[in-house]
């Protein structure tokens, strides 16, 4: 094939979603992260000979509401079935999970596209599932170690329909999907912990085809970057099987972020049989009318309702708007303080700014923001109030996001407030001009820059709790 | 559906289980029996009938999402033929 085809990547992705339960779904263990080994297991969720799983109602609550948030159907008459797979992460040799009436269907969200415009990529079905366990491989005895204290916490599978053309369409999904459920309640969708996994099938075919091509499956995907690298990877491993005359063998690969490449995985995943066959121990679930209309009624404001009323109330860019309603915590974050009546843009210029330069800086995701929200506000306050300069506050917000201080009170044990006393001010500025006779004979004979260091050797001087516009003007009057 | 030697190395596969070079065939013409006997249900015309998945007449039985304790760790392993760690240990299973 020649050099010159230009090649399009297609995918579909199937997220996992642990739903926000107190309990398992179909036992009453807790489904806190963590945890000792097999501390949160008891004869159902480690599929002891004769147990019965009782379904967790709050598991068809949270389903229904978040097909609803990503406009599904939502089917009436559900059943769960049995996938069987013969595997030491599943007690059972059986998962519970939906196959042939998934709780939703023919849903959507819709996405910025790439190149501008909007884009609707859609959601084939969501159905709900129980998660399995985590293995560790033992290096000492060579063996698998097993907890079962995930399994049986509840999932929901949302299959979205192979709609993505890009690593950046991928991710814009991804951050979308993961705001929504957080706004809904439904997750907490914490990637580090494993609470939102995404497994994506790509395919490549020629640009102009309509034809799709053989597609591999993904798995271990635990952050947006990785998932971008592992999307530019293996699309490149695709095209250049076909363009040196080879074919792409359907399979199944692991991305392995460190070596920045895909593994097939071992064949044997190839030839799985799963033999679904309904659930006989759980009776069908039906959903009605009248509860449908109460969990729609039940929805919060969404991210994208909210971004528009960003932009049309409160007057915000619609960059900022977009930025900030991509997060529960930093809306939460946001609107807390301009309900304590903070100013929006001025909040919005922290949180866009120094909130954003924090996270990324130290590589924490917004949900890990682990100070009172408050503080944001009582900071911008103590700015308005002239009580400390922008760049002390940007130094004190520092401390705010690592340690969670009080600003308040970081700033009086550190005695950080603008000295306000314009007597301490002069007589630090009157030493600074004595100290520095050249410079002040430079600014006579006019150089202009001999005043930038007088104004900084005064604020030195000041430890930069002064205002930097009162200072210029005294050292001026005192140059005469 | 004819049952094949084919389809009882299948099966043997699918149920990790070995039989006995000498049950094979008694196994082949059992599962092929058992067939047929399901067999007489294509007898009856099911036209516009639901299949049906459960007996009762029952739906929507759930309990509430309240946390109970768990059992001990040491009963959670009590089975366990290997363990480690409060881990169950297993034969390995990664690639």
């Amino acid at each position: 094939m020649a050099k010159t085809t230009s090649w399009e990547i297609v995918m579909g992705l199937e997220v996992h979603v642990e739903l926000a339960t107190k309990t398992k779904i179909f036992c009453s263990c807790t489904t806190e992260f963590g945890g000792d080994p097999n501390t949160h297991c008891c004869p159902i969720c480690t599929g002891m000979p004769g147990v019965l799983p009782s379904l967790n109602r709050q598991v068809v609550n949270y389903a229904t509401r978040a097909g609803l948030a990503l406009n599904c159907e939502i089917t009436r008459y559900n059943k769960f079935d049995r996938k069987n797979y013969f595997y030491p992460d599943l007690p059972k040799a059986y998962q519970i999970s939906q196959l042939y009436l998934p709780i939703c269907r023919n849903g959507g969200v819709e996405i910025e596209a790439e190149g501008g415009g909007k884009k609707i990529i859609g959601i084939h079905e969501i159905h709900m599932e129980e998660d399995a366990g985590k293995l560790v491989h033992d290096p000492w005895t060579d063996s698998t170690m097993v907890d079962y204290n995930r399994c049986g916490v509840p999932l929901i599978e949302i299959v979205s329909e192979p709609d993505f053309r890009s690593a950046n369409e991928v991710i814009r999904y991804l951050e979308k999907l993961k705001a929504i459920l957080q706004f809904i309640g439904v997750s907490d969708c914490k990637m580090q912990e494993g609470s939102l996994r995404a497994d994506i099938n790509l395919s490549v075919r020629p640009v102009g085809s309509d034809k799709f091509g053989t597609r591999t499956e993904m798995k271990n995907m635990n952050s947006f970057k990785a998932i971008a690298r592992a999307i530019n990877g293996e699309s490149k491993r695709q095209i250049e099987v076909l363009e040196e005359g080879g074919t792409v063998k359907q399979e199944t690969r692991r991305w392995d972020d460190n070596k920045d490449a895909s593994f097939a995985m071992r064949s044997k995943e190839d030839a799985q049989d799963y033999k679904y066959f309904p659930e006989p121990d759980l009776i069908p679930i039906e959903i009605s009318e009248e509860v449908i209309k109460q969990t729609r009624n039940s929805l919060p404001e969404l991210p994208e309702a909210k971004r528009q009323r960003y932009v049309s109330e409160l007057g915000l860019s619609e960059y900022d708007a977009a930025q900030i309603t991509t997060s529960k915590y930093l809306v939460a974050l946001f609107e807390e303080n301009l309900a304590a009546g903070y100013p929006a843009k001025e909040l919005a210029n922290w949180i866009m700014g120094e909130v954003m330069r924090m996270l990324s800086d130290s590589g924490k995701e917004p949900e890990e923001m682990g100070f009172d929200y408050r503080y944001l506000g009582a900071l911008i306050g103590m700015v308005q109030k002239n009580e400390i300069t922008r760049n002390t506050a940007k130094k004190v917000f520092k401390a705010v996001f690592e340690e969670g201080c009080d600003p308040v009170k970081y700033v009086e044990e550190h005695n950080l407030k603008t000295v306000t006393d314009t007597g301490a001010v002069k007589k630090a500025i009157e030493e600074v001009v004595a100290a520095n006779q050249k410079s002040v004979d430079e600014y006579k004979s006019g150089k202009e820059k001999a005043l930038q260091y007088l104004i900084g050797q005064s604020m030195r001087a000041l430890r930069g709790k002064a205002d930097p516009q009162t200072v210029t003007a005294i050292l001026k009057e005192l140059l005469g | 559906m004819v049952i094949t030697d084919e389809l009882v190395t299948y099966l043997e596969a699918l149920g990790r289980i070995k039989l006995p070079e000498e049950s094979r065939a008694k196994a082949q013409s059992d599962l092929q029996e058992i067939l047929q006997y399901i067999d007489t249900l294509s007898e009856l015309d099911t036209e516009g009938i639901e299949p049906m998945s459960h007996a009762l007449p029952l739906t929507n039985v759930m309990r509430d999402d309240e946390v109970q304790p768990s059992i001990p760790t040491e009963d959670v392993l009590a089975n366990a033929p290997a363990q480690k760690d409060n881990y169950f240990l297993v034969p390995r299973s990664f690639e």
